[in-house]
């Protein structure tokens, strides 16, 4: 390095007044606390990672399910509801060819996605509008339904994590040198 | 190639001067592009009128050419002769679901989809979002969570590229047993392409001081459902945009507006839109659109899931399904390629069913991960022909033939009865247009 590109270097950093100015950064994002996006901070990751305190059973379940899904996702989440709204429960085997359809029971590898997606998105018309134990309860009430966990048995933090999704280990990486 | 190939002997010029260079009528694709070949003679076939005075109208002049036309306004839209292009509706009585609009192929042509045709698909609608209220904030496994706003992000030394996006259920209909009679649209307008406009996102990355061993980002947007979908690390620091410029102008709303993710060759449904926010993590978030949508069950039961590439592609855009053809005459065959994994190298056209293939004329410039048009003149006889194409790309990728594909991948066992279903996904076999004695397309597996 020249002496007047270290110069540059040295002046950048003493501007930026960190490392950062080093890596040649813009300095243009601001900063912000990670206790400033608690409230964003929804995604659930597999091994339970940012799950929220709070517990649920199938039987609350049931009666919330009753109250704010059953209306697009069928009675006992069924299904069968005009337009498109699936059933929640059962499934078909996966042999049956590449256009069965996809369900929590014959497909998902991990039962966070369950609770993930539904505080995220769910009730559709009304979005992020149950509470963490309502979730936990619907969560518990779908798992039961399909027969992936007791019909006594509590979901939180811990127990979600280690509910065994039967198609977890069918899964293939065609490509895992792109991760 | 047989006896077309020129590589055996005299060129294959016809009694019009054309140059065949495979069966049923496909001609040197250097013919008729302006600065090549001469060609001899007229290039109709049919009973076309040659010489002084046959048949033509005396000219007069048109009434628009004698009155003051329209005031030029602010925003320009298409001419009203063009009121049936548009995209085609999966939701058009706007029930309580998911829509998607797909690109019109057939009735478009270059390489840059409209920003106004641009394919989309959301399943909580298209949120309304104000760019000045909007954030994109990064954290997770970072030195200093940071946040931007759109203005913030359009200090930055803006990069520029071209680049598809493809849904992953783009041409879904083609895994029906029987060929779906659709238009190119209807079965493959479930990608685009187009000039975007973005900060790299390993900028935004390095600025907030990502943890060096953090493998995944979970990126998500701001819509009803806070679509969230896991990206490798490896993809950012490829060539990974946050994207804020479609074509020139800031993103559509169905696009992603004001801000989303450029994966540029990866699955449309990666591309988050309306994006809010980026957690750098240390394994994959399993999220519904990756655990369900965007994983496919494979022939016997087996499952793929993190597939994320778009592979070589294409598809015959002209002649296609519903633009049957006249006369017989010259005529040229035309499409898309791409690919995800790289730069289209070739692309071979047949008339005969893939019996034999002439190599078609490629428009450059040839963009990594986006569209090529090809080209090909083609001399219609009258008689029956079926068209396809076949794409090459310069990792040494090359479109697989139906058979093939249906070998590894399969096909619905149940009917799909509309190119709107998604039996399964990332079909990127060939496309097949029969055109009959009268001229009338029809698609077909050949």
């Amino acid at each position: 390095m020249s002496t007047r590109k270290l110069f540059a270097v040295l002046a950048i950093a003493v501007v930026f007044g960190s490392a950062t100015a080093f890596a040649q950064s813009a300095g243009l994002g601001k900063p912000i606390a990670e206790s400033d996006i608690k409230q964003w901070d929804i995604a659930i990751l597999p091994d339970g990672s940012n799950l929220p305190p709070g517990s649920g059973t199938p039987a609350q379940g049931a009666k919330i399910f009753a109250e704010k899904c059953s209306a697009c996702h069928g009675e006992a989440a069924k299904g069968g509801v005009a337009p498109y709204y699936p059933s929640l429960v059962g499934g078909q085997p996966l042999t049956n060819g590449i256009d069965t359809v996809k369900t929590i029971a014959n497909y998902y590898a991990y039962a966070t996605t369950i609770f993930d997606y539904t505080r995220r998105a769910m009730p559709y018309n009304m979005p992020r509008s149950l509470s963490d134990d309502e979730v936990y309860a619907l969560t518990a009430y779908i798992l039961s339904l399909n027969k992936l966990i007791g019909d006594n048995d509590v979901m939180d933090a811990k127990t979600l994590p280690q509910v065994k999704m039967p198609n977890r280990d069918n899964f293939i990486m065609p490509y895992p040198d792109r991760l | 190639m047989g006896k077309w190939s020129r590589r055996r002997g005299a060129p294959s010029l016809d009694d019009v001067g054309l140059d065949f260079v495979a069966g049923n009528g496909l001609i040197n694709r250097r013919t008729l592009l302006g600065g090549g070949i001469a060609i001899a003679g007229a290039v109709g076939a049919g009973a076309t009128a040659t010489g002084a005075g046959a048949g033509a109208e005396p000219l007069v002049a048109a009434p628009w050419s004698r009155e003051f036309g329209q005031i030029t306004p602010a925003l320009q839209s298409p001419s009203p002769f063009e009121k049936n292009v548009v995209r085609a509706l999966s939701n058009p009585s706007g029930e309580f679901r998911n829509s998607h609009a797909r690109t019109p192929h057939q009735l478009i042509n270059g390489t840059v989809t409209p920003n106004s045709l641009h394919f989309s698909i959301n399943h909580c609608g298209i949120p309304n979002i104000d760019p000045a209220q909007h954030k994109l904030v990064i954290h997770g496994k970072v030195r200093q969570p940071l946040e931007f706003t759109l203005e913030t992000l359009s200090r930055y030394p803006l990069v520029t590229r071209m680049a598809f996006v493809e849904c992953a259920g783009n041409s879904a209909g083609m895994f029906a047993k029987e060929p779906l009679q659709s238009t190119a649209g209807l079965l493959h307008g479930l990608v685009s392409n187009s000039e975007w406009t973005g900060v790299p996102l390993s900028v935004l990355l390095d600025e907030a001081g990502i943890d060096p061993t953090a493998k995944w980002l979970v990126a998500e947007g701001a819509d009803a459902q806070m679509l969230d979908r896991s990206v490798p690390v490896k993809k950012a620091y490829d060539d990974a945009l946050v994207a804020i410029y479609q074509n020139g102008e800031h993103l559509m709303p169905g696009n992603g507006y004001p801000m989303r993710l450029l994966l540029p060759g990866y699955q449309g449904n990666m591309n988050v839109k309306f994006l809010r926010r980026i957690k750098v993590v240390d394994q994959p978030a399993y999220s519904y659109f990756e655990t369900k949508n965007y994983s496919q069950i494979l022939p016997g039961g087996k499952t793929w899931r993190f597939h994320f590439v778009m592979e070589v592609k294409s598809f015959i855009t002209h002649p296609s399904f519903g633009l049957n053809l006249g006369e017989p005459g010259l005529y040229a065959i035309s499409g898309v390629a791409y690919s995800g994994t790289g730069r289209i190298s070739k692309v071979m056209v047949s008339a005969d069913g893939g019996k034999s293939w002439g190599e078609a004329a490629l428009q450059g410039p040839i963009h990594e991960k986006a569209f090529t048009r090809f080209v090909m003149p083609w001399r219609w006889d009258g008689q029956p022909a079926v068209l396809q194409s076949r794409a090459y790309d310069d990792g040494g990728n090359v479109q697989p033939l139906r058979a093939d594909f249906v070998a590894m991948r399969g096909e619905a066992a149940n009917p799909v009865t509309t190119p709107l279903a998604f039996p399964n996904q990332h079909y990127n076999s060939l496309t097949s247009w029969a055109v009959d004695g009268k001229g009338e397309i029809k698609h077909v597996y050949a």
